[in-house]
């Protein structure tokens, strides 16, 4: 089974926030939750660049070693997901995601923050593929029906690259080496524990 | 004549065109080698070395989506994993071991002079009930507490996932909610005993001496002996600081941060790991560790002897303050 992995080329990402807008759309995000997002580094200034970021699906990933319930899961393709039954909502996947990635419905005074939301790399979550409890819960499960995540399909620079980690990081090599530099693949080293050598 | 001159125009004019272009040729060729798009940009490593964290700014009204990369993420997931269940399974399984060795070893601290059978009030109803009020929370605080360090690899697998998150669910309103008596206790521990808990010189004496724990000696001691007030500043200090960062987590980014928040939980969860095994050193000896102990927050009163044997200088100040031993009653 392929390694799944998500790589942002920031050299091609242009800003337009058409990932973030293809997820919200795609799995019916609630309001107040983006499971992806664009930040701009050194905006306005010379180098700037844009990062779409979302959950990398982290090799020992932190969010499932400290999840007190165990909500977590890894499939086999590398894809983190998380059980919206199981989880609790108390919040320590949030403190220990290097990304950001985890989300609640509200605000979470009382520890009432709701179930935890985050990419699922377009893979639903534990219920039956493509059922309406999964859909609800997790959104669309894209990769059951052979399909990549939309946010990196329809990245309209192919900027943001998903896919098997191997395939999409010779991709990344080669752009490199043909247009001759490549501001490196963003969290790689915190996710994955190794990075692009180019 | 005219001719001529209009010709050397050309010609001069040809010779400056062709001269600009020969030199304008290789700052042409040069270009795409001097342009460098990456020169001034961004780069992750050096980012995350100057600032532990990457921070833009983005599109979305939620600003804390901003934060790019915080990785330190990764240091507190092995506080978490790894060692806060050292430190909690060394503080309280080593406490219960201690004590065990402790029980067998020395037994029941006795009633060395029998009972008396006159009583004399020890603690009054509303020190009672503030004690059994703070010591029920803090029981349920504690299970349900450690069921979050603990629970998962002890129980998760054996009772099935379904029920452990019913129950972990149910721990985390109990643990949040009973929160609130806890911290009212502690308050009122605080100010109501802080009389008797100012360390003095009779308490050096006192631990010099085993605090009667350790041999069979009776140190003199006023209403509350050293152990006591170890215990009162532990419930004080500790209960305090276990207060305010569970607080700081129950509302979050009320002055906090996400790396705020990772350090109240690590002084929350290792405070509380300590305060355990200090309160199972207490329920002790409140208990199976001491005749005559327990009736003193069961019932509020305690047999003269043992107040003789364990606070005799409390005792005498009682006496002192009603000769006729007023607050002293025979048992029925």
């Amino acid at each position: 089974m392929a390694r799944m992995k998500f790589l942002c080329d920031a050299d091609r990402c242009i800003e337009c926030n058409a990932c973030v807008t293809a997820c919200k759309n795609e799995h019916d995000v609630p309001w107040g939750i983006n499971r992806r997002r664009v930040v701009t580094l050194n905006d306005g200034k010379p180098g700037e660049r844009s990062v779409s970021m979302a959950c990398m699906h982290c090799t020992d990933a932190p969010c499932a070693a400290v999840c007190p319930v165990n909500c977590f899961y890894t499939t086999a393709d590398a894809v983190v997901l998380h059980s919206k039954d199981l989880c609790i909502g108390c919040g320590y996947c949030f403190y220990a995601c290097p990304f950001g990635a985890p989300q609640y419905p509200k605000v979470g005074n009382f520890g009432s923050r709701g179930k935890m939301d985050k990419c699922t790399f377009c893979a639903g979550g534990p219920d039956a593929d493509g059922s309406k409890e999964e859909f609800e819960k997790y959104g669309n499960n894209r990769l059951a029906e052979g399909k990549l995540p939309l946010c990196a399909e329809m990245c309209s620079t192919k900027s943001l690259l998903a896919g098997d980690g191997d395939v999409i990081a010779q991709i990344y090599k080669e752009r490199v080496s043909k247009r001759g530099y490549g501001s490196g693949a963003w969290g790689w080293q915190t996710a994955y524990k190794e990075s692009i050598a180019t | 004549m005219a001719k001529l001159v209009a010709h050397m125009r050309v010609i001069a004019g040809a010779v400056a065109l062709a001269f600009m272009i020969a030199m304008s040729a290789p700052v042409l060729a040069q270009q795409p080698g001097m342009v460098n798009p990456t020169a001034d940009a961004v780069k992750e490593q050096q980012l995350l070395q100057q600032l532990k964290t990457i921070q833009g700014r983005g599109t979305i009204p939620d600003v804390r989506s901003y934060v790019l990369e915080h990785p330190v993420g990764r240091n507190w997931q092995q506080f978490h994993s790894v060692t806060l269940r050292w430190i909690g399974g060394i503080a309280i399984v080593g406490m219960l071991a201690l004590l065990v060795v402790f029980y067998l070893a020395r037994g029941m601290v006795r009633l060395e002079s029998g009972r008396s059978g006159r009583k004399i009030v020890r603690f009054n109803g509303f020190e009672r009930l503030v004690h059994w009020m703070t010591a029920t929370c803090f029981i349920i605080l504690a299970i349900t507490g450690l069921n979050v360090t603990f629970g998962r690899p002890l129980f998760a697998s054996t009772v099935g996932s379904e029920a452990f998150t019913t129950w972990a669910e149910w721990a985390k309103y109990a643990h949040n909610y009973l929160s609130f008596p806890f911290t009212i206790g502690v308050v009122l521990i605080f100010l109501m005993w802080i009389g008797g808990n100012i360390p003095n010189a009779v308490d050096v004496e006192w631990f010099k001496r085993g605090g009667g724990i350790v041999g069979h000696d009776h140190p003199p001691a006023y209403r509350f002996n050293g152990g006591q007030k170890a215990i009162y500043w532990i419930v004080v200090l500790g209960g305090g600081a276990v207060a305010i960062t569970g607080y700081m987590l129950m509302f979050p980014f009320y002055g906090t941060t996400i790396d705020t928040m990772q350090y109240a939980q690590m002084i929350h969860a290792v405070v509380a790991m300590l305060f355990v095994a200090a309160m199972l050193g207490h329920i002790y000896i409140g208990t199976i560790g001491m005749e005559g102990a327990f009736e003193a927050m069961g019932e509020g009163t305690v047999d003269v002897n043992w107040a003789k044997e364990h606070h005799r200088l409390w005792l005498e100040d009682e006496v002192a303050r009603s000769p006729k031993g007023a607050r002293t009653q025979p048992a029925e």
